[in-house]
């Protein structure tokens, strides 16, 4: 079976981002990293194929640096990488994202595509189903566990009470939380053979897109910094700690 | 002013409190105002969606709009904008809302914001980014309607006292469907987290699943409720449903105790509107304290006992 994982390259998730004169988020010049929550989508990807056979394609938009995301999953074990990247593409927004990730997945045949459930940076949380919408695929959404029997993708997807199981038939779409698996580290192996992985590199003409279709259709028009809470006091544990605690809640009349 | 939609989240037992929220923004952003519930319940709620502000209420009651993850839901929406053509079609950040949104998107073609937390028009709206250190408006440009995703309790719901028409919606055709094959589910004590009067927190510093127990037992003591960081939910200590942060539940108590959380951004979007906080944490130098009313550098595990032994004692 043939899984396509879409990752995202992301500034460092330990960092704090800057945004340039246009409000846009630097990504050009800053360590960055594939998505930590993408990394759950990959192992998702290499369990599968490990039971079912096949091959897992790792599918990133983005600037030159977003190669180190394709670097880092292929060093996990993915097979191969596809890296869309255009100048065109600078400040995309959801939809365009989505729909560039829709036309570079349709080319090829696949079985299954799957996805963090929301990207570090933007945390827009929904590229993905409309990524499914534009390929007409099924979604099954926000997996804590996955599995394919006969032609069919199952997942447990957390709700308010427990838990559902949902059902779709392949080829489909499924987002993956950090609740499934914890993803496996790269061996030094692993690192080494990432090297000869192969990797496509697509631009926009390559896909039929043309600029014009994608351009933003967000602006930051304004930014103002948020107040700051004050920090209020720091104590020491001790003696009288439990006390200071209850009477803050006395005074706040929840006790 | 141009119509307006909201995506109402319905279930048997009446609206989504954030329904209700969204109703009350959208009175001031457009007119009318239409709710669009869809799957067990939406017949049902149209009375309180009208008192919210809806004049139409959009409703089906079919279950394969709640047992298909969004697919037939978004069919449905696509088809009433292509007929009434809102400015704005507003949905909350839930899951079961953005698997609705997504796909709505790729139907209309328009421009998507997520994790909104007001608007001043139908095509400006703004989002926290980078844990709420910073604030952006954003101008949304592009083809009707716009498609914003909005934080639950970022507005009070107010009553406007109206009532609303009842319309029919028609099941779309489509496939292949999803399907929600199997539901497992406990049943929830205590008050829910949006809507406890405190609520008492736990992070990895509580180093064991079963010591969230000490955190129910205070909880209990104050009629609140149970949360906790997403480190503590990925690793499967409690459930999804604990969660408070970003990509959890906000809420806006008056007292939040975090114990052993870190306070990381994304977290503290979550529970940065309590009224009070109070943290336990040993780190002196965690980010947590910044935002505290109290903190206090100590064991966990030895202060909260020590507090739920104070109140037990105040108590008599
Ligand atoms: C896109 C994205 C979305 C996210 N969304 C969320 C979200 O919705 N909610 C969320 O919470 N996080 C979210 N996170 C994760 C967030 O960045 C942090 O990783 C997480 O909040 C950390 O959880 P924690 O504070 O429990 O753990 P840690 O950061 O590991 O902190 C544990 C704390 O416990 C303290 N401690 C250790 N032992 C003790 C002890 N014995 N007594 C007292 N204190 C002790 C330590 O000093 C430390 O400060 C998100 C991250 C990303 C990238
Ligand atoms: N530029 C991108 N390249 C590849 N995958 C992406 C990109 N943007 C988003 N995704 C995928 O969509 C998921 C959700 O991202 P978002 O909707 O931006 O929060 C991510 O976890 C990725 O799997």
């Amino acid at each position: 079976m043939n899984v396509v994982v879409l990752v995202k390259y992301v500034p460092d998730p330990q960092g704090t981002p800057e945004l340039d004169d246009a409000f846009l988020v630097v990504r050009e010049g800053t360590e960055g990293a594939l998505d930590p929550g993408d990394e759950y989508a990959v192992e998702a990807g290499l369990r599968l194929v490990e039971t079912h056979g096949g091959e897992v394609t790792l599918l990133t938009m983005g600037p030159e640096t977003a190669s180190a995301a394709l670097r880092k999953g292929l060093s996990m074990g993915a097979h191969a990488g596809v890296h869309v990247v255009d100048p065109a593409l600078r400040g995309s927004d959801a939809l365009a994202t989505a729909r560039v990730l829709a036309a570079a997945v349709r080319r090829r045949p696949f079985d299954l595509v799957l996805a963090g459930v929301e990207s570090t940076d933007g945390s827009t949380g929904t590229v993905p189903m409309t990524v499914a919408q534009l390929l007409e695929l099924p979604s099954a959404t926000f997996a804590r566990a996955l599995s394919v029997e006969d032609g069919v993708l199952r997942i447990e997807r957390p709700t308010d009470l427990g838990f559902d199981v949902v059902e779709a038939p392949l080829p489909a779409l499924a987002t993956v939380t950090g609740s499934a698996p914890e993803p496996r580290y790269p061996t030094l192996k692993g690192i080494m053979q990432a090297k000869q992985k192969p990797v496509e590199r697509l631009a926009l003409a390559d896909l039929g897109l043309s600029a014009e279709a994608l351009a933003p259709t967000q602006r930051v028009v304004g930014l103002t910094r948020a107040q700051e809470r004050a920090a209020g006091e720091v104590i020491q544990a001790g003696e009288d700690t439990a006390k200071r605690i209850v009477d803050l809640l006395a005074e706040a009349k929840v006790l | 002013m141009p119509p307006v939609f909201v995506y109402a989240e319905v279930t048997p037992e009446g609206p989504r409190p954030v329904a209700l929220e969204l109703l009350t923004k959208a009175r001031s952003l457009g007119d009318p105002v239409a709710a669009v519930a869809l799957g067990p319940g939406a017949t049902a709620a149209a009375e309180t969606l009208g008192a919210y502000g809806a004049s139409t209420v959009f409703a089906n009651d079919d279950p394969v709009f709640s047992e298909t993850l969004g697919h037939a839901a978004a069919l449905s929406l696509a088809g009433l904008v292509e007929e009434h053509r809102p400015g704005l079609v507003l949905f909350s950040t839930s899951h079961d809302a953005r698997d609705v949104a997504g796909r709505l998107q790729a139907l209309t073609g328009s421009t998507l914001m997520s994790n909104a937390t007001d608007l001043s028009a139908t095509d400006r709206a703004q989002m926290p980014i980078f844990g709420g250190a910073v604030t952006v408006e954003v101008a949304l440009e592009g083809p009707d309607p716009k498609i914003v995703l909005v934080r639950p309790t970022s507005f009070a719901a107010e009553p406007s006292g109206g009532t609303a028409t009842v319309e029919p919606v028609p099941v779309p055709q489509g496939s292949p469907w999803p399907r929600r094959v199997e539901r497992h589910e406990e049943a929830a004590t205590g008050p829910r987290l949006e809507e406890a009067r405190v609520v008492v927190s736990g992070g990895r510093g509580l180093q064991e699943a079963s010591n969230f127990a000490l955190l129910e037992e205070l909880a209990g003591l104050l009629k609140g409720a149970v949360g906790a960081s997403r480190a503590v939910v990925d690793a499967g200590w409690v459930p999804y449903s604990y969660q408070i942060g970003q990509t959890g539940r906000t809420v806006k108590p008056e007292v939040y105790i975090a114990v052993g959380i870190s306070g990381a951004t994304q977290h503290v979007v979550g529970m940065k509107g309590a009224k009070r906080i109070v943290a336990i944490n040993k780190d002196p130098d965690a980010p947590i304290f910044r935002l505290a009313d109290l903190g206090v550098v100590g064991d966990a595990l030895t202060v909260v006992p020590q507090v739920i032994a104070e109140i037990r004692s105040r108590r008599g």
